[in-house]
């Protein structure tokens, strides 16, 4: 079996499964935020009726990270939906706007807040929680319904996924970052490339990753349309997490005569990097094939390219200089805006080079201009705005505005392009 | 869901890799669908994301659309979980969707909420239907037919979530089967 199929297996009870199946599976987390957090407790009232449990309190994670810095009414509204439930559930795990609790982006703080473990079973009421199969974990983005399900039962009836490996080999290239990596794989299947799929990567070049590159790549895999992203947790994986959770976990591991739908291999130290263009994730090309384009700003920020080790790219290629189109900054969550001060590079923290190259004050954590929302969301687009973004989505309006262009690309090349303000490649710098 | 097996009106057609932004733009996330007059404000939002100038979606004066089929190419509804999609079109009105294929959130979210029928074309019915064509889609003889001249074209079978879509959704499929109490 696969890791995907081991750990699917392991948490229905039974020896083993194929893909195709369909099994009733013990969900170890389930995760939810502000935006899909009060409709998946409406339905849990709802069917199970108002006076009803949670499954498991210790296995509900309640992250508001979307539209936190607004005025928007009914956005405040909802955070109240969810301190009220909080408080009548006695839920632990409650990360609060506006207390000390509160973290930001729900899938940075997942793995950080030691949420995530390899051989668990996470869902979340957000397409992007398939980022922590980052950490060998089978973890993918539900509905609200299936959320409320869960919510009172403990379990959900799913399809066990194919798997499309990728196996990635070679040294990694300066300047290449694994947004590069997820951005080449996306372009070359497709946006429905891998849909119902388990998308595994591997090889030699993902072993030498960061958990958070490896996050990156987990990320995007619902980008192209799959069910979930894996990676399974070797020595470094392991030592992220034990440092994180106490709970006993059980890693596990693909068989060698595991069965694939497909397998697709790389030699990164070959590739270049690249954009996505409008409005798909998959409209793959080279940086240096759109240096013609002239850009209004350039977005930092989100699950995908928000973490600390995003900024320590861009800080590496803004070092020293100036930036040339106004540059947005958004960290993740407050333990990588706290990463920006106390995170060097020659003596320099990255929040001071940041402010040396000119940025916008750097916004407070949360998913702020990646998905638009309400009108006065920090970075939101209103215009004809083209801007090149280490978020994850490029979709008409996608960032707010129906007309804005939005180019997807890594920390590198997103901050190689607020040098210059035309798309540029960061081996140019 | 609607347990009618025939639905007869306008179509509206759209082509591939409709995503979510498009469905219901996030400004709108701020509506809670199991609050009813939040639910009825997300129908008449449906579709709010298309590219300026496209023949609106809900020109009822209510805020609801002339139109029960919308009609796609590949990847229906692909990008976010937002379960505010399906809710959206079916409090619009909508009660099928047919595509050639659909991303696999959206699909899960039609059959788990039972707001719309997610059902798959044989062929790409984009390029064959144009919006406000009459069509008559016949559930249970997995059949849409073109009005205008009769041609019938014929649909893939629900599959394995058809008994899901049958009991009305994950919750009555759920107590159907026992897997949660009544
Ligand atoms: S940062 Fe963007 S993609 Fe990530 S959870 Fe927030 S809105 Fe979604």
């Amino acid at each position: 079996m696969t890791i995907t199929e081991k750990i699917l297996a392991k948490a229905a009870g039974l020896s083993s499964v194929k893909p195709g199946d369909n099994i009733w599976v013990n969900a170890d987390i389930l995760l939810t935020h502000d935006v899909c957090g009060p409709g998946t407790i409406g339905i849990f009232k709802r069917e199970f009726g108002a006076d009803a449990k949670v499954f498991d309190k210790e296995k509900i994670v309640i992250i508001p990270d979307h539209y936190i810095y607004t005025k928007d009414q009914k956005a405040h509204r909802n955070v109240d939906i969810l301190r009220d439930f909080v408080k009548e559930q006695n839920l632990p795990c409650f990360y609060n706007p506006g207390t000390d609790s509160y973290c930001g982006v729900c899938h940075v703080a997942m793995p950080d807040l030691g949420h995530v473990r390899p051989g668990e079973t996470i869902f979340g009421t957000d397409s992007h929680t398939c980022t922590h199969g980052a950490l060998g974990a089978f973890s993918t983005g539900i509905g609200n319904t299936d959320a409320g399900f869960i919510m009172g039962a403990g379990k959900l009836l799913i399809k066990v996924p194919e798997t499309i490996r990728f196996v990635l080999d070679g040294e990694m290239p300066d300047f290449l970052s694994a947004k590069d990596l997820i951005l080449h794989m996306i372009g070359d299947i497709g946006v429905d490339g891998a849909t119902y799929c388990a998308m595994e990567f591997t090889g030699s070049a993902i072993k030498s990753l960061s958990i958070d590159e490896r996050c990156t790549i987990c990320n995007m895999a619902v980008e192209a349309g799959a069910k979930n992203g894996i990676i399974a947790a070797d020595e470094k994986a392991m030592e992220y997490v034990s440092g994180r959770t106490k709970k006993p976990f059980e890693a596990l591991y693909s068989d060698d005569d595991c069965v694939v739908k497909a397998e697709y291999r790389y030699d990164v130290s070959k590739l270049e990097p690249v954009v996505a263009k409008p409005h798909l994730p998959d409209n793959k090309a080279l940086v240096r094939e759109c240096k013609d384009i002239k850009v209004d700003h350039v977005y930092i920020g989100s699950c995908t390219g928000g973490k600390l080790e995003d900024f320590y790219m861009a800080a590496k290629i803004m070092k020293g200089r100036k930036v040339a189109v106004r540059t947005l900054i958004v960290p993740a969550t407050r333990h990588v805006e706290q990463g920006l001060f106390d995170t060097k590079i020659d003596g320099q923290s990255l929040r001071s080079i940041f402010e040396d190259a000119g940025v916008d004050p750097i916004a407070p954590p949360s998913c702020a201009a990646c998905l638009g929302g309400p009108y006065d969301t920090f970075g939101r687009t209103h215009g004809e705005e083209v801007v090149v973004s280490t978020t994850n989505r490029n979709f008409v309006g996608r960032m707010g505005s129906k007309k804005s262009m939005i180019y997807l690309a890594s920390p590198y090349t997103a901050a190689a392009t607020s040098l210059t303000g035309y798309i540029t490649d960061p081996r140019d710098i | 869901m609607s347990k009618e097996s025939v639905i007869k009106g306008p179509v509206y057609v759209l082509e591939d890799n409709v995503d979510t932004d498009l469905l219901i733009p996030a400004c709108y996330l701020n509506l809670v669908p199991t609050i009813p007059e939040e639910y009825r404000k997300l129908g008449s939002y449906a579709l709010a994301g298309l590219p300026d100038g496209c023949i609106k979606f809900t020109s009822n004066s209510d805020g609801s659309t002339p139109y029960p089929i919308i009609i796609g190419g590949r990847n229906f509804g692909c990008g976010s979980s937002r379960e505010h999609a399906p809710i959206a079109l079916g409090a619009a009105g909508t009660k099928a969707v047919v595509a050639e294929s659909y991303a696999r959130i959206f699909f899960r979210n039609s059959v788990a909420t039972g707001e719309i029928y997610p059902l798959e074309s044989e062929t790409r019915l984009c390029d064959c239907f144009k919006t406000g064509d009459l069509a008559e889609l016949n559930i249970a003889k997995s059949t849409i037919t073109r009005i205008s001249d009769g041609k019938v074209f014929s649909l893939k079978p629900i599959g394995a979530v058809a008994p899901v879509i049958a009991a009305g959704g994950m919750f009555a499929y759920a107590r159907e089967i026992g897997m949660i109490k009544s």
